[in-house]
């Protein structure tokens, strides 16, 4: 390789690493963020879950959320990033819920999609899969708000009976470097741990009305907790591949350098060489 | 004075905490009143304010969007999927969304769901506007 042709490279990588080291502290920056978001949602759902879990274990309420029924769809709510460069991110998640929606389905009248993010979206059109529903553009720093809409319009669409369970996957957040890939069954509500509170509430009007109220409002709050938990570990994923492409910028950068110096000392010896040589031939 | 420990909790994070002689609430089935040492309860609320009566004698407004009060004797706990404390409404926004809520619900009478939803929201935008006028 030429000489000016290994600068140009060992230039461009240059560029490609600032880059990266930029992004990856961003996403570090709106990691920290990230956690302190699901660390202020943490009070919330704890209170709803232990409320719940009382009305569930001390009486005989039922409410249509808290019993299994035969299933003839069921519905799957996936949650992904918007972006890629985020390492095994998004196709982990793809990856799995494909492979399960084929084992588990013949047909397209039995699956739902529920879809966060634009990577998922594109996934799903390119396989001809239909979509319920989807949401993209969703923040970094996301609010309740933001996502009560596609919620409870989830938590709806398994009231009124569309699909009769609703599996909700995404990456749970561990560490900076690891992520686990989680499959929930967000519906029917069968997992509220009994837990048995101190005191035993009075209920106005009734218990009934009082599931009615509560346990949509607790099962939007899990989704929420679940995309605050998924984009922790979008953020951390980021961070990590663009560690590791920084790490592999400085790498190539080392090797092109070498090859340079090598060139150039090559050149160097050639033109000595020549000269020699042509004094030689004076002679 | 007995007190009673209030906090209105959201999952964007906690929106009050603080003492209180009592507190008072709309539950769908009625206005309710806390004083310290009352028994446990759970009821739903309307989307309305929560008046919080302090020991100075202040009373202060938070509205919230619904949810649910958990009553315990020595502490309340509000649940609700928005609230904001009186002081920190801003009317602007609260008259927009009540506006685009307006809108909505005259644009489209057919769909159910939409309507329902924006009659919700006009219903939040206008006890919004409601309590942060009142103080």
């Amino acid at each position: 390789m030429a000489l000016k042709d290994i600068k140009a490279r060992i230039d461009s990588t240059k560029k490609t690493m600032q880059i990266t080291k930029a992004m990856e502290m961003v996403s570090a920056a709106k990691l920290n963020r990230a956690e302190q978001n699901a660390k202020s949602f943490g009070p919330y759902v704890d209170k709803i879950q232990e409320v719940v879990g009382s009305i569930a274990s001390g009486s005989n309420a039922k409410h249509s959320m808290l019993l299994t029924r035969p299933v003839e769809k069921t519905g799957y709510f996936v949650v992904t990033a918007d972006r890629g460069l985020a390492g095994a991110y998004n196709s982990n998640i793809l990856r799995h819920v494909y492979r399960t929606i084929q084992e588990r389905h013949k047909s397209a009248d039995e699956y739902a999609l529920i879809v966060i993010g634009k990577v998922g979206v594109n996934f799903f059109k390119s396989r001809k899969m239909s979509i319920l529903d989807s949401i993209t553009g969703v923040a970094d720093q996301p609010s309740f708000a933001e996502i009560k809409a596609i919620a409870s319009k989830a938590v709806g669409l398994y009231a009124d009976g569309t699909f009769d369970e609703l599996y909700m996957y995404y990456n749970h957040f561990v560490s900076a470097i690891q992520s686990d890939l989680t499959e929930k069954k967000l519906l029917p509500l069968t997992d509220i741990a009994a837990t048995k509170s101190k005191s035993s509430y009075e209920y106005e009007p009734s218990e009934d009305e009082i599931l009615e109220v509560l346990l949509p409002q607790y099962a939007e709050s899990l989704i929420y907790g679940a995309l605050l938990d998924a984009k922790a570990a979008e953020h951390a994923s980021r961070m990590t591949a663009m560690r590791n492409a920084t790490d592999n910028a400085n790498e190539l950068i080392g090797q092109l350098n070498l090859s340079y110096n090598r060139e150039r000392q090559a050149a160097i010896t050639q033109e000595i060489t020549e000269i020699v040589g042509g004094v030689a031939a004076l002679e | 004075m007995k007190t009673i420990q209030v906090s209105v909790v959201t999952p964007d994070g906690p929106v009050f905490e603080g003492n209180a002689k009592m507190v008072s609430a709309k539950a769908k089935s009625g206005e309710l009143g806390i004083l310290p040492g009352h028994i446990p309860l759970v009821a739903p609320l309307t989307i309305s304010a929560v008046r919080v009566h302090d020991v100075d004698g202040k009373t202060q407004y938070v509205a919230v969007s619904g949810g649910f009060i958990e009553v315990r004797p020595e502490k309340v706990t509000i649940l609700a999927e928005a609230a904001e404390i009186a002081g920190d409404i801003e009317v602007d926004r609260a008259r927009a969304a009540k506006e685009r809520a307006e809108q909505r619900l005259a644009s489209n009478k057919q769909d159910n769901l939409d309507a329902a939803r924006a009659e919700f929201a006009l219903k939040r935008a206008m006890n919004r506007i409601d309590i942060a006028t009142k103080r």
